[in-house]
């Protein structure tokens, strides 16, 4: 007998937009015509060194008009090539957008800097801060992967990491222990969690409405708390002890990374821990792949025996006692108190990091770490008087959450059951 | 293993889904569950499987009383089934998949998916699957998932395995292929409970056929049995299997479809420059494996779905680029794939569902308000006519059964004056007389000199309807052949064979006999 001849299957072409080359372009067209013809002929300075370093980096010097002309020939070079890419129907790669986008914001960079009052910056030190301002990004984010992994989505980040610093403070300063208050900012995030867990899990209600709701409940709760209690005796209620930075010997000396890796609080070192470990977790342990199949398939996990509702009601109660501790940044490291709203919308950035990062904690990790950037940039640029007004500085970290997320993002895929309640009939 | 059920009964409220069913399965026997939809076939096999507790009864294994509080409980006791809608995890590898819920760890908890590609590839070399444990399963055809099901099973030494209607999705060819991998696994000791309502597969394969009917079971024959007889124990009365209807007299070729395509979200080409025509008076069915095209063909003509290019006339007139509204004004009657969800609105009453199309026109609207006095005496005489099974017209449409909503649908299309009649699986859900029922009316139409197109995926249907047969396969049209064309040949267009090839191939395998 023969064998059956199957017709070739007609090529599939996936059809590639005119958006992304044409974004590049205009990108491009921007950094040559604004950042370099019309930019500051002046130089920008980097500081590449921070106090205590081992050894010390040259000064980076860059001609500011020059330099963003040649930054915007490199940029136009991959517009050119998206252009090329696109005749042959071939979408471009996601390494050369990255770059695209890196060359953006350095030549930024150096616009803003070569035109400001003081042209220099530290570059070390921004980056340090960068990754300062991450970390309650970072557990936030963490906080949503834990429960969207599992199927619930979690839109009570905000509250979570604002109950941690509430907690954090007033534990903190009741027992003058900082750690009591790093653990009591755990319990707290969970606590908002179980809330979240039992009427969204249990008793099926829309998840979303009840984030939002925890969110404005936290919100008023803590307010109420702030005004009655910790204002009418501050320093029995609102003055916990700093969580101490810890330098690792050596390490911390050196240049740029240093800072980052080696000069953290406890905070700063557990997020480090807690990124690796959630993630190893999911994806390489047995307890991670049913977490992931409650997530996508939940009838199918029960189908083979997995408990879906409780692996989600766990899941949800640990990304609230990593939240929570993530909240506890505001009032033990950043500042040593607790004020009205300290979060801020931080968790409202981290759920964009959760989306940004493509619900993997590396990729969560590397997004707060932009967004601490932009954060963190708009601080700095708006000390050293740059030539936009400082409220526009300020917009920075959110017009950058917005642009990763529609633009760069595209359309990502989350897991499958994401916000649909599991009811056996 | 041998495999009793005792008695059981299962209740939702006050409704039984089945009633006192006893069963008995054999050690190494394929013994077929055979049962219109809605019988009560799956609600007792996920009773067997843990899902559902049973209200009352016993399930008895190596004759040994077992409890099963949860699938875990069954696939422990040595039961695995392979679900009607597959119980796969798109994104994650065949190995993860397989893994899920058994896997084996090495130290620290860390996964060790090496031990599970060795059993899958065990499993693939003893029964000649053709699985590879890293292919993510989102981008396997649906016949290599249904593999992985049954390679889930055996990985977890199920000696029972439940099919449950295995081969709704399949092609005749991947079905005759399962019938095979079922022969083998019995072979090799496993009894096998297989679900279906399509008799010619349950003769083929099975030793023992018990038929079940609205939830209790009417006797268990041998595959030797009469299909007549057979679907007369099914449905309860005699029915008559063919349609025998009359020769087509085709006249003009009022309807054409020209070069029509339709690029889906994703940039995928779902519909590729699809071209046909189709005569006064006559069927033409699509055939096909669900999945390949039918949807977006039959949404295109209505206008419920963007096309990227061609065009479709009706008597000459441009139906593409107009509105659904203007479509069904041209003469377009149109029966849905999904008649709950697209074709009734299920709250609203049966006479308000006949008439969803007409309420704005005379005589049902009368200026701004309707003519509700109309809409009842239209209700009473499409009740009549298509022998609508109940008792008053005003409940709600969710309270007849599949088939008689299908009626009210097709009383509704088939109410007016129509220069084309389209129906997509227009027999879906739909118990074995009703299904007759149906069949003659579409003929009765296409007699009256309409041009009809029937999309089904039920190749028996294909056969029994048409006057010509298009095969459509990822998006085109394969081949419009006559409708005595053979079966096999029919098949193997199905899975994408030309088709003179398929002829040549089907001349050669009957010189070969």
């Amino acid at each position: 007998m023969t064998q059956p001849a199957v017709l070739p299957t007609t090529v599939v072409a996936h059809s590639v937009g005119k958006k992304v080359p044409l974004t590049l372009s205009i990108f491009a067209a921007i950094v040559l015509v604004c950042f370099g013809a019309l930019g500051s002929t002046a130089s920008a300075h980097f500081g590449l060194s921070s106090a205590g370093d081992a050894f010390t980096l040259p000064e980076l010097v860059l001609p500011g008009r020059i330099s963003n002309l040649i930054i915007g020939l490199f940029m136009a070079g991959i517009a050119a090539l998206a252009w090329v890419r696109r005749n042959q129907a071939r979408p471009l790669g996601r390494g050369w957008i990255i770059a695209f986008a890196a060359l953006f914001v350095l030549s930024f960079l150096i616009w803003v800097v070569s035109g400001a009052r003081t042209p220099s910056i530290s570059l070390a030190g921004l980056l340090a801060g960068a990754a300062v301002l991450a970390v309650p990004l970072v557990f936030g984010s963490l906080s949503g992967i834990m429960c969207e992994r599992a199927g619930v989505v979690n839109i009570a980040i905000e509250g979570q990491l604002l109950g941690g610093a509430f907690t954090a403070a007033l534990v903190g300063s009741m027992t003058q222990n900082a750690y009591l208050g790093l653990i009591a900012a755990g319990v707290a995030g969970a606590l908002v969690s179980l809330v979240l867990a039992l009427f969204s899990i249990k008793y099926v209600v829309n998840q979303i409405i009840v984030g939002v709701v925890l969110n404005v409940l936290v919100s008023g709760l803590t307010g109420f708390l702030f005004t009655t209690v910790m204002q009418a005796d501050a320093e029995l209620y609102n003055n916990p002890p700093r969580l101490p930075i810890i330098e690792i010997p050596g390490l911390s000396a050196i240049p740029i990374l240093g800072p980052i890796l080696f000069k953290q609080s406890v905070i700063g070192y557990l997020m480090y821990i807690a990124v690796a470990v959630v993630w190893y977790a999911l994806f390489k342990t047995r307890w991670g792949l049913r977490v992931r199949a409650v997530g996508e398939h939940p009838k199918a996990a029960d189908t083979l025996g997995i408990k879906v509702n409780a692996t989600r009601f766990w899941n949800v109660t640990l990304g609230g006692i990593i939240a929570g501790i993530g909240g506890s940044f505001f009032t033990l490291v950043a500042v040593e108190s607790f004020t009205k709203e300290i979060s801020g919308g931080r968790g409202f950035i981290a759920l964009a990091a959760v989306i940004f990062g493509r619900w993997n904690p590396i990729g969560a990790f590397l997004a707060a770490l932009l967004f601490g950037f932009a954060d963190n940039l708009q601080v700095i640029l708006t000390i050293i008087g740059t030539p936009v007004p400082s409220q526009f500085m300020a917009m920075m970290p959110y017009l950058v959450t917005i642009f990763a997320v529609a633009g760069l993002v595209g359309r990502s895929r989350g897991p499958a059951a994401v916000g649909e309640p599991y009811l056996k009939e | 293993m041998k495999l009793e059920l005792r008695g059981i009964s299962k209740a939702f409220g006050t409704f039984y889904a089945n009633k006192g069913i006893d069963l008995v399965v054999d050690d190494a026997e394929i013994h077929c569950l055979l049962g219109e939809n809605g019988a009560g076939k799956s609600t007792l096999m996920n009773v067997l499987y843990g899902l559902y507790q049973p209200t009352e009864g016993q399930i008895l294994v190596d004759d040994q009383v077992v409890d099963f509080s949860g699938p875990g409980d069954a696939m422990a006791a040595g039961i695995g089934m392979v679900h009607q809608h597959f119980m796969l995890i798109p994104v994650f590898t065949v190995a993860e998949n397989v893994a899920l819920g058994a896997e084996s760890t090495k130290a620290g908890g860390r996964l060790d998916l090496e031990t599970t590609r060795r059993k899958i590839r065990e499993i693939s070399a003893k029964y000649g699957f053709d699985v590879d444990p890293d292919a993510l399963v989102e981008d396997l055809p649906v016949g290599v998932q249904q593999r992985v099901e049954i390679i889930k099973a055996l990985v977890r030494r199920a000696r029972v395995l439940i099919l449950d209607e295995p081969t709704a999705v399949l092609t005749p060819q991947e079905t005759d292929e399962l019938l095979d991998i079922m022969r083998q696994l019995k072979a090799n000791g496993t009894s096998i409970v297989f679900i279906s309502h399509k008799l010619r597969e349950v003769k083929a394969v099975s030793d023992q056929i018990t038929v079940i009917r609205r939830g209790e079971v009417v006797g268990t024959v041998s595959p030797q049995a009469d299909t007549t007889e057979l679907a007369s124990m099914m449905v309860g009365r005699s029915v008559s299997l063919s349609l025998n209807k009359e020769p087509a007299t085709p006249g003009e070729a009022t309807f054409q479809v020209r070069d029509l395509s339709v690029i889906d979200e994703a940039g995928t080409r779902v519909l590729n420059e699809v071209s046909f025509d189709i005569h006064r008076g006559e069927i033409l069915a699509v055939a096909g494996v669900q999945g390949n095209g039918q949807t977006e063909l039959t949404e295109a003509i209505l206008g419920t779905q963007p096309v990227s290019g061609g065009s479709v006339q009706l008597e000459g007139k441009e139906l593409l680029g107009r509105s659904v509204k203007q479509v069904l004004a041209a003469g377009v009657g149109f029966v849905p794939e999904d008649r709950s969800v697209h074709g009734l609105v299920s709250q609203f009453s049966i006479e308000e569902n006949l008439i969803l199309d007409l309420y704005d026109r005379a005589p049902f609207a009368k200026g701004l308000s309707m003519n509700l006095a109309q809409v009842r005496k239209n209700a009473a005489e499409q009740i009549e006519r298509f022998d609508v099974r109940t008792d008053n017209a005003l409940n709600p449409a969710s309270s007849l059964s599949g088939g008689n909503q299908q009626k009210v649908v097709m009383a509704r299309e088939l109410g007016r004056e129509l220069k084309l009649f389209i129906a997509s699986q227009p027999t879906r859900g739909v118990d074995v007389g009703s299904i007759e029922f149906l069949h003659r009316r579409i003929v009765a139409e296409r007699d009256t000199g309409t041009p009809v197109m029937i999309v089904s995926t039920e190749l028996d249907e294909v056969i029994e309807l048409a006057d010509r047969i298009a095969v459509l396969y990822k998006g085109s049209i394969i081949g419009i052949v006559p409708a005595d064309t053979p079966r096999d040949v029919l098949g193997l267009m199905m899975a994408g064979v030309s088709a003179d090839e398929a002829a040549a191939q089907h001349k050669n395998q009957g010189e070969g006999q």
